[in-house]
């Protein structure tokens, strides 16, 4: 995957997701970090200092592999050691030193007493922890984490990424991960990148990204949105048959407007109100929600209902849109 | 119906494989273990199976050597004119041995194409040790690199590519991480090739010019004491061979059940 005009500046100590849909060079991005691939053109900056054409090995990163890639035959208080045992002579720290600094990158992944194991007889959970003992080990400038949770189940999954957040606040290493669920990356991280088609689209908190989505293609990808072919004019926009009134009044003509499940509200019946015809209601995790038409020619959008309100199918609500995402179509 | 097919392939193994097996043995031992051992102090027989240790202990250790840079270089790296160099593996594997062997007497022989200049050096390659060896390189090369090529490429780079985010060289990487992980894989091919190498029939017999206890090999011996009817030492020296390839075998086995899983599963010889 190509990438062009990426302009990223990652602040020191912080946790930054790098989130897009695949092949959209996220991981790419990630391995030029690294020096795993050559940039054709543009820059690399560690700090002050040009890593462009640093090799991999005297970049100081620590790289965790989607498949953790631990060293097989190796056990794992061995694959933690690796990068202070391949250091010449000179810098390598004594054995003892070694032996203590696994000891602790143990007791910090929480796999004390695992350290005879072989990767074969680990768990994923444990191999994505011991990945993480192996690249910290070696105190890179940059933590990089390529999908970090991609091949774990759903509860392993949670209960990693709360773990890896602690354990970034309590070691405090830049770290830049790769993901490609919205979910996760706007849990854990300080900032997010969202990556589209090998480029940047928008940078900034998860609360930016969702409330204020730089662009069409964020609020189409976060935050579970319906897009909705729109005429927009001065106040007013017009949805299907219906008119309806929007604080976003810089868009005109055809626009795009994107809808979910939370920014629409039941209202009393009024003036500004759509009528929906209710097509189905299901369970979406803890929360129920219904299906809404808005129109027989547009997408179905999501309503979310609050408990004890009953709602069948065939009902119309009248529904108002608590928040506008308006986007000029191009 | 089953117990048909089974009757029929261990029938088969028997005729093809185990009779002529106990055939070369009986054989060998016909006229008693003294004549049998007899056989083997004869100063031709020991300057052929001397000549066979050599030549296998030179080509082998050249092609662990080459096995491994061709399958490190194939499997681990990109480059223009790489399939053309794995077909190139192979094509000691698809050439009949005798045209391998003639291909070095068209090169290197008296009338050869550096067949001068080797005069010129007074260094003779073929109806000499270095033609046999050049054959024996030549014909095993394939064993080590095709071992190893399918499991480089199932293991993939990512261990190398944590290997250098870590710190290490190039080198350190092949020595730490890509070399252990091919480790069983690698004593198989050096097995494979090492039974080719001594076993090595018509390349060899094309180049050596068969001068007993000069250039006759192990195999090539055989021919010569069977075609003077010196039946017994004849087959005592197959026996060797046999008993070679025997021991590779079990050695074989051993690995594919102790290490199985760490040899390639794409491909089998």
């Amino acid at each position: 995957m190509a990438i062009e005009h990426v302009d990223l500046a990652v602040q020191p100590g912080e946790l930054l997701a790098l989130l897009g849909p695949s092949g959209s060079g996220k991981t790419t991005f990630l391995r030029l970090i690294a020096g795993l691939e050559a940039p054709t053109a543009g820059r690399i900056l560690f700090g002050e200092e040009d890593a462009t054409r640093l090799a991999v090995r005297d970049r100081r990163v620590g790289f965790v592999f989607q498949h953790y890639a631990l060293f097989r035959h190796l056990t794992v208080a061995e694959n933690i050691a690796y990068g202070l045992r391949v250091r010449p002579r000179r810098t390598r720290p004594r054995d003892k030193e070694i032996r203590q600094r696994v000891a602790d990158l143990l007791d910090l992944v929480q796999l004390r007493g695992l350290d005879k194991r072989h990767p074969a007889q680990l768990s994923g959970g444990q191999r994505q922890r011991v990945a993480l003992a192996r690249a910290l080990a070696v105190e890179p400038r940059v933590l990089l984490l390529d999908e970090p949770f991609g091949a774990l189940d759903a509860k392993v999954r949670r209960d990693l990424r709360r773990w890896l957040r602690e354990v970034h606040d309590r070691t405090g290493h830049t770290t830049l991960f790769v993901t490609h669920d919205q979910e996760e990356a706007l849990e854990l991280a300080d900032r997010v990148a969202i990556f589209n088609r090998g480029a940047v689209e928008q940078v900034g908190t998860p609360d930016d990204v969702l409330d204020r989505p730089a662009t069409a293609f964020v609020a189409g990808f976060v935050g579970e949105a319906v897009r909705l072919p729109v005429d927009a004019a001065g106040s007013w926009i017009r949805i299907g048959p219906h008119q309806v009134r929007t604080p976003e009044e810089n868009v005109a003509g055809p626009a795009e407007l994107f809808v979910r499940p939370r920014d629409l509200v039941i209202a009393r019946p009024g003036a500004d109100a759509i009528p929906a015809r209710v097509i189905c209601v299901r369970r979406s995790g803890t929360s129920r929600r219904a299906e809404l038409s808005l129109s027989d020619d547009l997408p179905t959008v999501e309503i979310e209902l609050a408990d004890g309100r009953t709602v069948r199918r065939g009902d119309v609500l009248p529904v108002v849109l608590a928040t506008v995402r308006l986007f000029t179509s191009r | 119906m089953r117990w048909m097919l089974v009757a029929l392939a261990v029938g088969f193994l028997a005729l093809f494989l185990v009779l002529p097996l106990l055939a070369v043995f009986s054989e060998a031992l016909r006229r008693g273990v003294d004549a049998f051992l007899a056989a083997f102090t004869e100063p031709d027989t020991q300057a052929a199976i001397g000549l066979t240790l050599l030549v296998a202990a030179i080509a082998v250790p050249l092609n662990l050597v080459f096995g491994v840079a061709a399958a490190w270089a194939v499997a681990k790296f990109e480059f223009a004119g790489k399939s053309l160099l794995v077909t190139l593996i192979d094509l000691p594997f698809s050439v009949s041995p005798v045209v391998s062997g003639l291909v070095y007497v068209l090169l290197f022989g008296a009338k050869g194409l550096l067949g001068p200049l080797m005069d010129d050096w007074q260094f003779k390659i073929i109806f000499a040790v270095p033609g046999i060896v050049l054959a024996t390189i030549f014909v095993t090369f394939p064993f080590i690199a095709r071992e190893l090529i399918p499991l480089m490429q199932e293991q993939g780079t990512a261990e190398e590519e944590a290997a250098l985010t870590l710190g290490a060289s190039g080198w350190r990487t092949f020595l730490t991480v890509t070399l252990p992980n091919v480790r069983w894989a690698l004593l198989y091919g050096v097995l494979l090739c090492n039974a080719r190498a001594m076993g090595e029939f018509g390349a060899v017999s094309v180049v050596s010019g068969h001068i007993r206890g000069l250039t006759n090999t192990m195999p090539l011996h055989v021919e010569i004491l069977y075609n003077e009817y010196n039946f017994v030492a004849a087959f005592a020296v197959a026996s060797l061979l046999a008993g070679l390839a025997l021991v590779t075998l079990g050695a074989k086995s051993i690995l594919e059940w102790r290490y199985g899983d760490s040899l390639a599963r794409v491909h089998r010889h």
